[in-house]
């Protein structure tokens, strides 16, 4: 009989819950540790009381994914060890073995792991423009978080902006919410829709869906523009509205409008902290812009007793995270000589959504030109107030070459977000003032703890895993 | 300094009542808010910023902008947007306001 495993999963959303189910079928009694209060993630994220409004009200067309995992996660549950409102904040290693640092009800304690599954899930990817600090101006995932978690909307004239297909679909469900919609601003040209077509041939079911958003939207009269660049949140102590250029066959115009709330955001960055805490090598995905931890088909990173699944390896939606959260779990069970299994099938419906996922990207381009017109004023890091000028001043009397060093200089990246809001456009203005791609500046380092912690702990003994 | 609500509820309106605080007056939330959403159901920002003192009202609402922490009555701060509300809890993030209170 081989050692006695004990394997952690990281994440309860979709990759996580699959990852875990893997296990269970296996026989393990994984530990899940869940920073969320109930299971879900944050795509099938559940309220903290039911609201009246079944899976089809909560979850539109995901309805009945959303509940077949959730169901999954509850017949789980007996058979798993799981802690939600559980924050992993560090990895280390001792002469005991490798060990999670979590913070849990404000309890500090250490969990031993033989395995890992990292399924961190993502943020909003967002750029920075005056006025995206000031009340009322949120993330396009916030704006569809408070609807979905919370029955709220954020504002009731709301404008959406951004870039991705999460923008058609959350100004849709705020019309339905009884929001009044006061635009869509797509940040990219209308000829991009045209890869739409290639998609419709592979995905017909999505490219339906947003078609069936945008002509709702236009039908109740919804404002919609293209190649939007905003210009300035009105207003400052709250959002009155947004300014914004365009481009038009007639040349660019700038226009305004009035608004109480600005959803905006270009698709999403994944979460990579704890698998660059874990010591896992790296590589640039040259189609996000972003680094990510180097894994295999089936997960494997380049630790071998560290694996990750889902969006937080890499955006590619939640019916892929479902899929590699189980191929993640495969891999270890066959690693571990517990089982081999067939995950060809898996494998090739996980490529084929990859391969849509390719074409819906340059439907949603991102802004790459975005810094050549935001002011020097904008403030680029919302901890610490740092401003764009700021940033450039450093980069140009330090010589700066490298994202760590302007971090170490100017503090972009150092407050309390540790980058996650600031480290897509730090890196976009660094290799620009530098005239290199964004790849060549290097990967912002994450640090523990990977979100804050209390001030007063961290430097006593944890306390016994219980 | 009047400010509009940021957040409108649309569901969970008939919610059992959650009596609490804000800058020493007495609101209410529902059962199953987050403190976020109790303070921006009746009032514009949760904080002002450290540096230039510009309000903040969260951005990301899912645990990490780091943007939502809210001062409590007794110097605790919490991150508002993962923090559900308890009955009773007070919340300052308006020390102006405070001050006009004290001194009626
Ligand atoms: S709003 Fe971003 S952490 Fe709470």
């Amino acid at each position: 009989m081989s050692e006695p495993l004990s394997p952690v999963v990281v994440g309860a959303g979709p990759a996580g819950i699959r990852a875990a189910e893997r296990l269970v079928r296996a026989g393990l009694r994984p530990i899940v540790l869940d920073e969320g209060q109930r299971a879900g993630g944050q795509i099938y994220r559940r309220p903290l009381v039911e609201d009246g409004r079944s899976y089809r009200g909560r979850y539109g067309s995901e309805a009945g994914k959303a509940q077949r995992l959730h169901q999954a996660f509850e017949a789980l549950l007996p058979q798993i060890d799981y802690r939600p409102e559980t924050l992993v904040w560090n990895i280390s290693h001792s002469e005991r073995g490798n060990q999670l640092d979590i913070l849990s009800a404000g309890v500090h304690r250490q969990v031993d792991f033989s395995h890992l599954i990292l399924c961190t899930g993502a943020t909003d990817r967002v750029l920075p423009f005056p006025g995206w600090t000031v009340p009322g101006a949120y993330t396009l995932g916030a704006s569809q978080t408070a609807l979905k978690a919370q029955g709220c909307t954020v504002g009731d004239r709301v404008v959406f902006m951004g870039s991705g297909p999460l923008l058609y679909l959350v100004a849709w469900q705020y019309m339905r919410a009884g929001a009044r919609v006061q635009a869509v601003l797509d940040t990219a040209p209308l000829a991009s829709k045209r890869h739409l077509l290639a998609l419709a041939v592979h995905a017909p079911r999505i490219v339906a869906l947003g078609v069936f958003y945008g002509l709702q939207l236009q039908l109740a009269g919804v404002k919609i523009r293209y190649g939007v660049r905003p210009e300035a949140v009105l207003g400052t102590s709250q959002v009155e509205g947004l300014r914004y250029r365009r481009r038009t066959p007639a040349g660019e115009v700038v226009e305004s409008i009035a608004c109480d709330a600005l959803a905006y955001g270009f698709a999403l960055r994944a979460e990579t902290q704890l698998a660059d805490l874990a010591g896992c090598r790296f590589h640039f995905d040259e189609r996000d812009r972003v680094w990510l931890p180097e894994r295999d088909v089936l997960g494997r990173t380049s630790r071998p007793d560290v694996y990750i699944a889902g969006d937080g390896s890499g955006i590619a939606g939640a019916d892929a995270a479902e899929i590699s959260g189980e191929l993640a779990a495969m891999a270890l069970l066959e690693d571990a000589g517990r089982a081999s299994a067939d995950v060809a099938r898996l494998v090739a419906a996980r490529n084929r959504i990859l391969r849509q996922r390719d074409i819906l990207e340059q439907a949603f381009p991102f802004p790459a030109d975005w810094f050549e017109t935001v002011p020097a004023e904008t403030t680029l890091c919302r901890c610490e107030e740092i401003t764009v000028a700021e940033v450039r001043r450093t980069i140009a009397s330090g010589s700066i070459t490298e994202i760590n060093r302007l971090k170490a200089l100017s503090r972009v990246g150092m407050g309390r977000c540790q980058g996650r809001m600031c480290s897509a456009g730090a890196a976009e203005l660094l290799s620009g003032a530098c005239g290199v791609t964004a790849d060549k500046v290097g990967r912002l380092r994450a640090q523990a703890p990977v979100k804050p912690i209390p001030l007063n702990f961290g430097g006593g003994k944890p306390e016994a895993w219980s | 300094m009047s400010m509009n609500p940021l957040l409108r509820r649309r569901y969970r309106l008939d919610e059992t009542p959650v009596p609490f605080v804000l800058n020493g007056v007495a609101e209410t939330g529902r059962r199953g808010d987050t403190v976020l959403t109790a303070i921006l159901s009746v009032s514009g920002s949760l904080r002002q910023s450290e540096f230039t003192g510009e309000k903040r009202a969260g951005f990301c609402l899912i645990g990490a902008c780091q943007d939502c922490y809210v001062m409590m009555a007794d110097g605790r701060r919490v991150r508002a947007c993962s923090t559900a509300l308890l009955p009773g809890m007070a919340f300052i993030t308006d020390v102006g306001a405070m001050a006009e209170i004290g001194h009626e």
